[in-house]
């Protein structure tokens, strides 16, 4: 992962994200899963709002940005007209899981065959470090001031157990990106093979909201590993 | 136009029918009555014909959307709503607007607010005109009968293509629901769709101008305004060629004016008939409510000396009607009934 996939868009560099932000490394990971599968002139990268639409210029790849967790409808629209195309909507843990959750629970349940990203870092990003459904018992957000309350929403754990035995779901980490491309191609993959639908979540860094320096970020990614796991959640592409 | 035989269809199935005369592939809705049986129209065509695509979506913003991304691969999609239906279908539509994309929204007006009724209903013109975070940069025809409403479903879908606009069929539930002999015909030719993204497959992965990278944010406010310059003097240009009225019993001897359209303009035309056609009584309908036909209700003005505007909403036409007229002295007797029908017998009284 030392070098760019093709697809790396060079003008574009440096990118926009934050130091430090997960972003970057997610995208690179599907920059690579998409190299490895050869399909960056079939692909549809649908990105949302807040933080992911800085990725709308990211990659030489034809990408559409809407807002809200709508990138997977939109996404959807764009795999039933063509089904020969990669469909993938990349969003924050936001749009998949509170303000556009109806989306990703309608395309679990009916098994939609397009390749969900998912960026989780705890927070709302983009407009200053709000609490997420994500957000962790005691964290401080903008809008958790005295710390946030003990419920959360484990959406990995939700999709697996509403997930067709066909689907494929999966969490991964920044902080290993090799692991987190093997589960996005798997996700593409699951697509072409016309399974159905693909989630991979990839747990990223947010030091600019977590308001936390290098060690310390390191701390806050190891405390979101043991509340959200690591793994394969639905995998019976390979059995 | 090759005229057909005579059909005897409901509104909903003359939507269905239209929408299939203009070449559209994809539909993604919903239910809320009075849209539903549209729905379940195409749901019936689809699954007799493997060249269309459907999905029952999750809401109206999902169906939007939906619509959306079949838009952007170069379909023909539409979608059918109503009511707290159509304030979510903003949502989806208002990107539409934003991006220029093209696509066909058939609203069967409730009553409102809120949930309201279903049957007759002029209450979303402000909805659908205007609705989104917008300026209403899109199209919004309004047809008073099942034969306009199969022409102007027809037209939408061409204007929505040839213009790369949101164009909305704007009625109601008495006429998607009502059953009448119209004639059916197939357009000469149809406004072809062109796809916007996955254009070719052969490119270069070096070459950044082989990829299409759409965006719908704007970073600093001067990209934005830039960005809504072109899309107002793009609608500027287009206008003339989009706005349609049609008028009755307008001559120069015409000393009052009735202002209605939808289905209120039926009924005004039929009161005219009622007090009969030498007393001087004209009608002025508005085919497309945006953009609205100033200068054709400009050009009627001349000799007119009491203006009247009847309307199934309190003052949704009437602020239009205004806004078209500023600076006229005409006085106006308006007469708003918020999701009530007009019988031709009450406006021919009212006169």
């Amino acid at each position: 992962m030392d070098s760019f996939p093709k697809s790396w868009r060079k003008s574009t560099k440096p990118h926009s994200f934050c130091p430090g932000c997960g972003h970057p490394i997610v995208l690179k990971a599907l920059g690579w899963a998409v190299e490895e599968l050869k399909i960056q002139n079939k692909t549809a990268f649908g990105i949302d709002i807040g933080c992911s639409l800085l990725a709308w210029d990211f990659f030489n790849l034809d990408t559409i940005q809407t807002h809200h967790g709508r990138t997977v409808p939109v996404i959807t629209g764009v795999k039933i007209s063509r089904p020969d195309a990669v469909a993938i909507a990349y969003v924050g843990d936001g749009g998949a899981y509170a303000i556009g959750s109806q989306h990703l629970l309608s395309s679990l349940y009916k098994n939609i065959n397009i390749t969900v990203i998912i960026v989780n870092n705890a927070n709302y990003g983009m407009t200053g470090g709000q609490e997420a459904p994500t957000t962790l018992p005691y964290q401080l957000t903008s809008s958790t001031p005295k710390g946030a309350d003990n419920y959360y929403l484990d959406g990995i754990k939700m999709a697996a157990s509403i997930a067709n035995k066909n689907a494929y779901v999966a969490r991964g980490c920044t902080d290993n990106p090799v692991q987190l491309k093997i589960f996005i191609r798997k996700a593409l993959q699951n697509q072409i093979q016309k399974r159905g639908l693909s989630i991979v979540e990839a747990l990223s860094y947010c030091p600019t909201n977590w308001k936390t320096d290098a060690k310390k970020t390191r701390a806050f990614i190891e405390n979101l590993k043991k509340i959200y796991p690591i793994g394969e959640f639905v995998n019976n592409n390979e059995k | 136009m090759k005229k057909d035989k005579k059909s005897f269809l409901t509104g909903n199935e003359v939507v269905i029918k239209a929408a299939l005369a203009a070449g559209a592939d994809s539909f993604y809705g919903y239910p809320i009555t009075p849209a539903t049986e549209i729905m379940d129209g195409w749901a019936e065509v689809y699954s007799k014909n493997s060249k269309l695509n459907f999905l029952q979506a999750e809401d109206e913003m999902s169906a939007g959307f939906l619509m959306i991304g079949a838009a952007l691969t170069g379909k023909k999609a539409f979608t059918a709503t109503t009511g707290v239906g159509n304030v979510l279908m903003q949502d989806p539509l208002s990107m539409a607007e934003a991006m220029e994309l093209p696509t066909v929204a058939v609203i069967g007006q409730r009553g409102g607010p809120s949930t309201g009724s279903v049957i007759y209903s002029q209450q979303e013109v402000n909805l659908t005109c205007y609705g989104g975070n917008g300026e209403g940069y899109r199209v919004v025809y309004s047809p008073s009968n099942l034969q306009e409403l199969y022409d102007y479903t027809i037209k939408a879908f061409n204007t929505a293509w040839k213009y790369l606009i949101p164009t909305f069929v704007l009625t109601d539930g008495y006429l998607l629901k009502t059953r009448s002999e119209l004639n059916l015909y197939q357009p000469k030719a149809n406004v072809t769709s062109k796809p916007l993204i996955l254009k070719k497959a052969n490119r270069n992965p070096n070459k950044e101008s082989d990829y299409v990278n759409l965006v719908n944010t704007y970073a600093i406010e001067e990209e934005c305004y830039e960005a809504n310059i072109k899309l107002l003097n793009k609608f500027k240009k287009i206008s003339p060629e989009i706005e349609e009225s049609y008028s009755y019993n307008l001559n120069r001897q015409t000393k009052k004016l009735i202002i209605a359209h939808g289905l209120i303009a039926s009924a005004a035309e039929e009161a005219i008939n009622i007090i009969g056609k030498n007393k001087k009584v004209g009608l002025f309908v508005p085919k497309t409510l945006r953009p609205f036909p100033q200068k054709d209700l400009l050009k009627q003005l001349g000799k007119i000396k009491q203006i009247y505007i009847y309307e199934s909403a309190a003052n949704q036409l009437d602020r239009l009607v205004k806004e078209a007229i500023y600076g006229s002295r005409i006085p106006i007797k308006h007469f708003g009934y918020p999701a009530l029908g007009i019988e031709a017998e009450t406006i021919a009284k009212l006169i």
